[in-house]
């Protein structure tokens, strides 16, 4: 069975690291990966997006329009983009707090989360909105919004993918003093539903 | 053997490594950079690894080399390949004698280049044979075949992967140090006639290249790359698919979803395949072929079944089934293909209402980019005067956006200095500017410089220097003195040589007036461009202040706080410089800090006319 993984958002957001993580984790499971990654002028600020397939059926990095099982919005403008990717009845997490972009300030529009967040609602049955800013709060740093979002689709069991095999995967790539706060984030979403 | 997770870049650094590679050089260039800043960091004792100024240096560098009986590779973007097209384009006729691979990464989109040429087509024009790679996997082994071929036809040889082979990530399979080749370089051996080009041997080696490449044709017709896969009893019988590159990837998911059609994969798509594209025709009485920039597959098949009689129609760019420009996805060929064997397109999903209008989102300059303070001070500076503002290749080319709106002009690496010069030479009255980055200086600008001095131009040169190559990922240029040799790390490049001084260059040269600012300081910068640009002749600002990515360059912490009590909402620091940091509260009218992008730089604060905005001490 193959896994289609959409994670999208904006230049700088940390998508790359969140789907490395998940590519991991299932490699060490002995799955086939592959992806696509946005890299070059668009990391300044651009949208940006990776597409992670796992699974032994796949021939191309790329997923096609619904086709994605999980959709990891890091920006709710940038989940909406990408939803003609989410197969019917697929998983979205997303991050409830827009990023402006410059030009949207410049123009004085009124680019913000509410309308995107209502569409999302209107169309995905399977929504889960991570309120960021709440986030945020909770675990002292906005640094590991990637982790908190991964860990919220691998809550929902779609992926295949357990919490720990993510935090192993964590462990090999990032510095020990970073694992609690990491792990924090990727249960975060767990703590509160209990 | 065994298995790790790599882009496409990093599988071919190390197919170059398991053959022996001694000696990697090229110049930074979106999609191509991580090949060689995966050797650097890869590299086995004895490969030598370097950044060139350009890719005509490194071209020359790596021929050099490969007289010398090295094993080389030399990576750059398909963009790059035109400022080494001169060595390249002679280097045919001479030949090599060790094994050298060219790796020039396309970019169909384009994502982020300025054309959408097609290698395949440089190929055919160089006359040099050239690999085509679908995947990372399939370009890990293809280097190693190709320092083969490269080795026993005495040619340099093509690795033309795409953006999305170059991006993609797979699990692949390589091998372990301990079965990497070990090629030891004989030495360069006097001879004239072999070394040296003059016309009568580029005759002779004329002859012999159109001879090999005929050659080569059949022997790519039995290599394996070249994949004809049979159609599927129950598809029609006289249709039939032809591919290269992802599309290819593309082609096979379709097929899973509409069935297996009798099905041509190209890998080498020069020479091409001839006896193997016979076979595949035969019997067959319509063909659609997918690839992206050019229609190289689909010439050559009509070539082929012009030259044979074979009647089959051949479609796709050239008959609009499939578009002409920019990449092709999934989606576009699985419809294309229904269409084309169904007769219908694919069918639409259940019809949604329409998303909520969404923001564009260009790229822009980082929060704290001194790029912004330098394009302000200027625009300050020059306020009411003609000017033109010629721009280059880099981050700073994003210096066209609102509101900055500061690059009237961009062409190419340079091509500022001289496009400056063709509007003074027709408008004497214009101010005439060029921008150019610290590594697009040492790349390609200097010549520009001793033409204007030469040729006694009127115009302001304003060298933008963050001390990187920031576009690109931060590579390390003859400014930084920075070099890739004992680098593991690429953060933290141990080896330092001299440093290029631009200055002491542009002085050299004869630029009368070279002054160096730090474009933060806004007052300074701004009387500074004012009192220079006044100057007759040619001369040179440096703004001279590092890339926010760079490390040690910003304080964490250092942001600039907004008094809410006396921000007045007027939004000019917004309008004047649109930094990524600054938003507008809506409800409370009044401007907000992201002080997760807040580098501190100040520029914001000397806009105020209220002085609100505080803080972030420098
Ligand atoms: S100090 Fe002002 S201009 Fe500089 S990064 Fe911060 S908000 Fe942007
Ligand atoms: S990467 Fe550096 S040079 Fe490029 S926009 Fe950001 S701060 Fe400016």
């Amino acid at each position: 069975m193959n896994k289609n993984i959409i994670l999208t958002g904006v230049g700088g957001q940390g998508t790359v690291l969140a789907s490395k993580l998940l590519a991991a984790a299932a490699m060490k499971k002995g799955l086939r990966v592959m992806s696509a990654e946005t890299i070059g002028m668009a990391q300044r600020g651009g949208s940006v997006f990776s597409h992670l397939r796992i699974g032994d059926e796949i021939e191309s990095p790329m997923i096609a329009q619904g086709e994605a099982d999980v959709i990891l919005g890091f920006e709710p403008g940038e989940t909406v983009r990408m939803l003609p990717y989410l197969k019917k009845g697929g998983l979205v997490v997303v991050s409830n707090r827009a990023v402006m972009p410059v030009t949207a300030s410049l123009a004085g529009s009124d680019y913000n989360a509410a309308s995107m967040l209502d569409y999302l609602s209107e169309q995905v049955e399977n929504l889960k909105v991570i309120d960021t800013d709440r986030a945020i709060e909770d675990l002292g740093s906005a640094k590991v919004m990637n982790v908190l979002l991964l860990g919220a689709a691998v809550a929902s069991g779609v992926l295949g993918i357990t919490t720990d095999e993510i935090m192993d995967a964590i462990k090999t790539r990032l510095p020990e003093k970073l694992w609690e706060l990491n792990r924090r984030a990727l249960e975060y979403t767990e703590s509160l539903s209990s | 053997m065994h298995k790790e997770f790599l882009m496409g870049n990093e599988a071919i650094a190390l197919g170059a490594l398991a053959a022996g590679v001694n000696l990697v050089c090229g110049y930074p260039g979106t999609p191509s950079t991580e090949v060689l800043e995966t050797v650097a960091k890869r590299r086995t004792e004895g490969t030598y690894v370097e950044w060139s100024v350009n890719e005509k240096c490194a071209m020359e560098v790596a021929a050099g080399a490969a007289y010398a009986g090295a094993r080389t590779l030399v990576t750059m973007k398909q963009v790059g390949l035109n400022v080494a097209s001169d060595p390249l384009m002679s280097l045919e006729y001479v030949g090599v004698k060790g094994g050298m691979v060219i790796l020039v990464a396309d970019d169909p989109g384009p994502i982020s280049s300025q054309t959408e040429q097609d290698t395949r087509c440089f190929a055919a024009f160089s006359k040099l044979p050239c690999f085509d790679p679908s995947s990372g996997e399939e370009a890990y082994r293809m280097v190693q075949e190709a320092f083969e071929l490269s080795e026993k036809y005495k040619t340099p040889v093509f690795l033309r992967p795409t953006t999305r082979v170059c991006h993609g990530y797979a699990d692949v399979e390589v091998k372990d140090e301990s079965e990497y080749s070990e090629h030891k370089a004989e030495g360069f051996v006097k001879d004239s006639k072999r070394w040296v080009i003059f016309p009568k041997l580029s005759y002779q080696a004329h002859i012999n290249i159109e001879a090999r490449n005929e050659s080569l044709s059949k022997v790519f017709s039995s290599n394996e790359l070249n994949v004809l896969t049979a159609g599927a009893d129950n598809m029609p019988q006289e249709v039939g698919i032809a591919a290269g590159g992802i599309s290819y990837t593309y082609v096979k998911e379709a097929e899973k979803k509409i069935g297996q059609l009798r099905t041509f994969k190209v890998s080498t798509p020069f020479p091409f395949p001839e006896e193997k594209a016979v076979e595949f025709l035969t019997g067959l009485s319509k063909v659609l072929v997918f690839e992206e920039l050019d229609p190289v597959i689909e010439r050559a098949l009509i070539y082929v079944a012009g030259k044979y009689e074979l009647p089959v129609k051949i479609y796709g760019k050239l008959t609009h089934h499939v578009q002409n420009s920019g990449e092709n996805t999934r989606d576009s060929v699985l419809s294309a293909m229904r269409e084309f064997v169904e007769g219908k397109t694919t069918e639409e999903g259940t019809d949604k209402t329409a998303p909520p209008e969404l923001p564009v989102r260009p790229p822009v300059l980082c929060a704290g980019c001194p790029h912004r303070a330098s394009f302000y001070a200027v625009k300050q500076a020059m306020k009411g005067k003609k000017t033109i503002f010629c721009g280059d290749i880099g981050c700073y080319t994003l210096g066209n956006a609102m509101p900055l709106d500061m690059v009237d002009t961009c062409l190419c690496m340079g091509a500022g200095l001289g496009i400056a010069q063709g509007v003074f030479r027709t408008e004497p009255d214009t101010s005439c500017f060029a921008f150019v980055g610290d590594s697009t200086f040492f790349a390609s600008a200097i010549p520009g410089v001793v033409n204007a001095v030469y040729n006694r131009a009127e115009m302001t040169l304003i060298v933008l220097d963050n001390s990187t190559t920031a576009m690109t990922g931060h590579q390390p240029h003859p400014g930084t003195g920075q070099v890739m040799m004992g680098v593991k790390d690429p953060a933290t490049y141990s080896d330092v040589t001299s440093c290029v001084d631009i200055e002491q260059v542009l002085k050299g040269i004869g630029v009368t007036v070279v002054e160096t600012v730090n474009p933060l300081e806004l007052e300074t910068a701004v009387e500074t461009v004012k009192r220079v640009s006044d100057k007759p002749g040619v001369k040179a600002i440096i703004f001279r202040s590092p890339c926010i990515a760079l490390k040690g360059a910003v304080k964490p912490g250092n942001h600039v706080t907004v008094d809410e009590d006396t921000c007045i909402g007027c939004g000019k620091c917004i309008r004047e410089i649109g930094c990524p940091a600054l938003y507008m509260d809506q409800e409370k009218k009044k401007v907000c800090v992201d002080t997760s992008l807040c580098t501190g730089c100040g520029l914001c604060k000397s806009l105020c006319p209220v002085n609100a905005i505080g803080g972030a001490a420098r």
